[in-house]
């Protein structure tokens, strides 16, 4: 846990600047846009591909319950990581640096002053429940006009198994970002509305677009049944 | 339509024989044995050990303890990776229940279904793999065969050579040349003699900036070509003189003792020779007696050989249709093999292939392209489905990106041949 210690120390130190300066929690809520893509905070607020961030200070690191963290995040947890303004402020300039094995695909906010201003935004949900305000400008919505249809297709894991042999290698099967983003553990509806959305051209990637764009709703179905148990 | 049903039925009787047949079951769990542990047979036996969750005997046999890839090869030679990050362990596939034989496999005898290595002992197989990337072609650059290598590496297989070239890249004379020879097609990694030239560019330009870089070329055009020239104008003008099979890159003459390359008749001394001669498929396939001419052929739908259906050849040394010969190729069909293998041995599902291909090349900092294509098996061939390719003119942050993605695809893929980093 030397090193775990060690960025503790370094966040503490780092974060002198945050400390004396509280942050802009409007600009901070701008900042958030990126991240709701996977994390939920406010009234209302569930896990989705990340935890929702509810009560987040003071939460020991993959402490909810309910939500499958990596390993690399167990591990943090029971090594004593807790998340607070400085190790937010760590946490939060490179995801990896501190939890290698992260699946959450974010590269890391560079720039202190943003990332003060997040974790002000933030620091207001985890007050009192009470006081947290209604959900809707940050709850993320799923917003889609894919066929219910679709949606409601019952994936076969077998076949999705054969499938995803087209995805691993990008993507890591262990679920490691290393610059392509983590697919496991990715609740199901999420996954068919993301692939359909690179069918379609509305997302923008060209591997994606090709890759997805052969696939058919059942083996979409079957990669999105197989990916949300994948766990190594 | 007689012929069909006819064929069919053929098919099924056979089929069900096989499966009836005690011979398998009674020798204990069917053999599989995959030569070679690059991007093809690494992926093939890890899957096929791995989803047979001990059901098949899975032996691979591959004589180096560290595997280099070939792909980010250049990278290394650019200084952008070590050679370590490059190399890679076999334990990960141990772990995954593959017997690793570090060893050379010097023959296979169809017949008696047996492979015969240099240690001297011999392996039974039920289904072969056969993996072994590419050779060269004797003499298809005048003057230069393999004894040549050290004074003109070829670097097209990662490793010494390439560790070897960029030695050489270092002890260049301040102004001095470095000369490539680039192979005719079709040749392994299609992008990689270019983002060669742009790799040794990059550290000609950091170190040696007066240099120059002579590309003889028997192509009249090559893979992203022009993204690769724009990128060559934008970053390194007037450092990369590419002569091309219409002014005489293809009449190429070299001598290692004298260090000269002759191009259409033109001799010149170079200071470092890259001599990427043309390819065949690795000497095994030629030993088991697979190839026509200088490749294998392979069915579509599960990269079996047209010779045998008990033999199957992946990657570089097959010859497959439209996908190229690429280290992403190579895996994506040895998943499709794997399926079909292990079906072929305990009765799993096989399901229809697809095949896949992307290939990223680095031009300078953060300067990434890549072209990628999806393929499907037909009756004759692996045949592309639809494809992209990155533009020229895309702004900085479009090709940080797409390096970036690199990075991970990297990652990905020797993850997906090795097993996860523990």
């Amino acid at each position: 846990m030397r090193t775990l210690a060690a960025y503790v120390a370094a966040a503490a130190f780092a974060a002198l600047p945050a400390l004396a300066d509280p942050g802009d929690v409007e600009k901070g809520e701008k900042l958030f846009q990126q991240c709701k893509g996977c994390h939920q905070i406010g009234a209302g607020a569930t896990n989705r591909s990340g935890p929702h961030l509810n009560g987040l200070f003071g939460r020991k690191a993959a402490g909810l319950d309910g939500f499958r963290y990596s390993k690399s995040f167990q591990r943090a947890g029971a090594g004593g990581l807790e998340w607070h303004a400085e190790t937010l402020d760590t946490f939060l300039e490179n995801p990896r640096a501190m939890t290698s094995g992260t699946r959450m695909s974010y590269p890391g906010l560079k720039s202190a002053e943003d990332r003060t201003h997040l974790i002000a935004f933030l620091r207001q949900y985890s007050d009192d429940p009470a006081n947290i305000p209604e959900a809707d400008p940050t709850a993320q919505g799923i917003d889609h006009d894919l066929d219910p249809a679709i949606l409601a297709l019952v994936g076969d894991p077998e076949y999705g198994a054969y499938l995803s042999g087209e995805c691993t290698t990008c993507h890591q099967a262990a679920g490691s970002d290393d610059g392509i983003p983590s697919i496991t553990l990715w609740p199901e509806d999420q996954f068919v509305v993301a692939m359909h959305a690179y069918k379609t051209k509305k997302r923008n990637h060209p591997v994606m677009q090709m890759i997805a764009g052969r696939l058919g709703d059942e083996e979409i179905a079957a990669l999105a049944a197989y990916f949300k148990d994948l766990e190594n | 339509m007689t012929l069909n049903r006819r064929t069919f039925l053929g098919t099924s009787a056979v089929a069900a024989a096989t499966l009836a047949a005690p011979m398998v079951r009674a020798q204990g769990k069917p053999r599989v044995v995959v030569i070679g542990g690059g991007a093809g047979g690494a992926t093939a036996a890890r899957y096929i050990a791995k989803d047979s969750k001990g059901d098949i005997d899975v032996t691979l046999i591959e004589p180096t303890r560290t595997y280099y890839t070939c792909f980010f090869s250049n990278l290394y030679l650019g200084g952008f990776k070590t050679i370590d990050e490059i190399g890679h362990s076999y334990g990960g596939l141990a772990a995954n229940g593959v017997n690793v034989v570090h060893d050379w496999a010097v023959g296979v005898d169809r017949d008696t279904k047996m492979v015969t290595l240099a240690g001297g002992g011999t392996l039974k197989y039920d289904k072969l793999i056969l993996s072994p990337g590419i050779d060269f072609v004797d003499m298809a650059v005048p003057g230069w065969d393999i004894s040549a290598q050290n004074a003109m590496p070829h670097a097209y297989k990662a490793g010494s050579q390439t560790e070897l070239l960029k030695a050489q890249l270092k002890a260049m004379p301040e102004g001095g040349t470095f000369a490539m020879v680039a192979p005719p097609n079709p040749y392994r990694c299609p992008p990689g003699p270019y983002e060669r030239v742009s790799m040794v560019a990059h550290y000609l330009k950091v170190n040696n900036p007066t240099a120059k870089i002579i590309v003889a070329d028997p192509k009249p055009k090559f893979s992203k070509m022009a993204l690769f020239q724009e990128g060559w104008n934008n970053h390194y003008e007037g450092m990369v003189d590419w002569i091309g099979e219409d002014f005489g890159g293809g009449s190429v003459s070299v001598d290692p003792v004298a260090m000269t390359v002759t191009i259409d008749g033109e001799e010149t001394k170079v200071d470092v020779a890259n001599v990427i001669p043309a390819m065949k498929a690795g000497r095994i396939a030629d030993i088991a007696g697979v190839t026509d001419g200088n490749w294998a052929p392979v069915n579509a739908a599960d990269m079996s050989s047209k010779m045998d259906p008990d033999v199957y050849v992946l990657g570089d040394a097959s010859q497959q249709g439209d996908m190229p010969k690429s280290g992403f190729s190579a895996n994506s069909q040895a998943k499709v093999c794997a399926n079909a293998v292990r079906g072929a041995l305990t009765g799993s599902k096989v399901f229809p292939a697809k095949f896949s291909n992307t290939c990223w090349s680095l031009i300078e900092t953060n300067d990434g392209v890549k072209v990628g294509a999806t393929y499907e098996a037909t009756d004759e061939k692996i045949a592309k489905v639809d494809g992209f390719i990155s533009q020229t003119g895309e702004s900085a942050d479009v090709r940080k990106a797409t390096y970036e993605e690199s990075e991970g695809w990297y990652a990905g893929i020797t993850a997906d041949m090795f097993g996860a980093k523990a």
